[in-house]
């Protein structure tokens, strides 16, 4: 066991911990909002924007990730009118045509899951909240998102971890993330199972806090869950 | 060039790809066959550990599936692709080859997918299993049937029926994982692609081309299995 070369690689590789973050985390949030969209379209009860919605998430889910990736980024730029658009300086870039790509990608995975939430909120509830007199606006706002957020919570926060992973595949368009580095240093140095042991756990500690932090959440959302604290012990001072 | 289209992708006339798009989509299908059912094995042996092994064994089981569902699956395959050649080199040295050694990518590749397949599976075997009525599997002990027995004839069958949409799951997962395996230059249907796209300038096409092919798989396999499912469930009673 060689621990210079695990410290170097480690060291190495550190440097693309932002960016992968920062890759996880963008796509994350632009993919919740489109999700939000798509499951509001999903079960809007109008033919046509349930269909949209339909064709959305079976297109992308039943196609791999990284062909939607090339598509968008080796793809657009076959079309005339993509490379003279003002869009161009956005789509030319490997950074952003990875992250369309993912928040396009998750969107149609969270939609699922949002949709689920939307859809488990009980009908009792947000009729109490009609009869309290609130508009269907404020009802959507104060009551069935809230509950619907607090149950999908942990189906969301495996979609989190699963777009950690599919990170790595911004390093096959040239992203120099943890994997992009991890290949290039595999590469330099034919190690690649001592490289592949700091690159993964790598990946382990940042799904490992995220986890802990989806917990934590999920704890502070649902009181109503715990089981009753045990009660304080009030000392006594009992003279036996 | 101008009129160069989905059409000429797919066509098996002279100029046309659809030979070559035909060749690299068995290849995908292969890969994650192979792949899927070595995942399988694995997952058999694990979930195995996880019900039935002792301490050690159930703690290493589950390491197995914690690590290799937190760490992305590029890695794996690099680490089987560029990982095999750092063992079998000196191997092949040792018996006097020069040069260097490595897995073909079709083994590296299945490998990879066995590898990361084989932790959901392990995970779906489990929670079928879970599922088995404990009256059904006493009374095959009950009847005087050998634990071997009683594996096959009933704990099996049972076991993957239950088993069967969790795999359905895990089937699409690895159709679509197997495109990653492209960046070692197997040729499958995403590797075809680039290198279509490579020599005629329509990456957009060819790519489009890649992604109705995996939908066309993707979706006729899921109806092969949404059938087996009913057929296989059509003794259980619907809530």
């Amino acid at each position: 066991m060689d621990f210079s070369f695990f410290l170097s690689a480690f060291l190495r590789l550190l440097p693309g911990v932002p960016l992968t973050l920062q890759l996880a985390f963008v796509s994350v949030g632009l993919g919740m909002v489109l999700a939000l969209i798509l499951a509001l379209l999903r079960l809007s009860r109008i033919r046509p924007f349930e269909w949209i919605a339909r064709v959305y998430i079976f297109l992308f889910r039943s196609t791999p990730l990284l062909v939607q990736i090339f598509l968008i980024y080796y793809g657009l730029s076959q079309f005339q009118t993509v490379r003279y658009s003002v869009l161009w300086p956005i789509l030319r870039q490997p950074y952003w045509c990875a992250i369309i790509a993912l928040a396009l990608n998750t969107a149609a995975y969270g939609s699922e899951i949002i949709r689920g939430g939307l859809r488990s909120v009980p009908e009792g509830q947000i009729e109490a909240a009609r009869a309290c007199g609130m508009s269907r606006i404020t009802v959507f706002r104060r009551i069935v998102l809230p509950l619907a957020i607090r149950q999908a919570l942990p189906a969301y926060g495996n979609e989190i971890i699963l777009m950690v992973k599919a990170t790595a595949l911004a390093s096959v368009i040239t992203m120099m993330e943890i994997t992009g580095l991890a290949a290039k240093l595999i590469s330099e140095s034919y190690r690649a199972v001592e490289v592949f042991v700091v690159a993964g756990s790598i990946y382990l500690i940042i799904n490992y806090v995220i986890t802990r932090v989806i917990h934590l959440l999920e704890y502070w959302l649902t009181p109503h869950l715990r089981s009753v604290s045990t009660p304080v012990v009030i000392e006594r001072e009992d003279a036996a | 060039m101008n009129d160069f289209g989905l059409m000429t992708v797919f066509s098996f006339a002279p100029g046309g790809w659809g030979a070559a798009m035909a060749a690299a989509s068995a290849m995908t299908i292969a890969v994650a066959m192979a792949g899927f059912i070595a995942g399988a094995i694995i997952g058999t042996f694990g979930a195995w550990a996880k019900i039935s092994g002792g301490r050690i064994v159930r703690s290493v089981a589950d390491g197995y599936t914690t690590v290799l569902r937190g760490i992305p699956d590029l890695l794996v395959i690099y680490l089987f692709y560029f990982g095999s050649s750092a063992v079998l080199t000196p191997i092949g040295r040792f018996f006097g080859a020069n040069g260097f050694l490595s897995l073909p990518a079709f083994f590296a590749g299945c490998l990879a997918i066995a590898i990361v397949s084989g932790a959901y599976h392990t995970e779906v075997f489990r929670g079928a299993y879970q599922v088995v009525a404990l009256g059904e599997i006493d009374a095959a002990y009950a009847t005087g049937m050998s634990r071997a027995l009683a594996f096959r004839r009933i704990i099996a069958p049972l076991t993957l029926r239950f088993a069967l949409p969790g795999l359905a799951n895990i089937w699409q997962l690895v159709l679509k994982e197997s495109s990653l395996i492209s960046v070692t230059g197997l040729v499958e249907i995403l590797r075809q692609s680039q290198i279509g796209a490579g020599s005629t300038k329509q990456p957009f096409t060819f790519f489009l081309a890649a992604a109705i092919l995996y939908l066309l798989i993707s979706s006729a396999s899921g109806w092969v299995l949404q059938f087996a499912e009913r057929h296989f469930t059509r003794g259980l009673r619907r809530g």
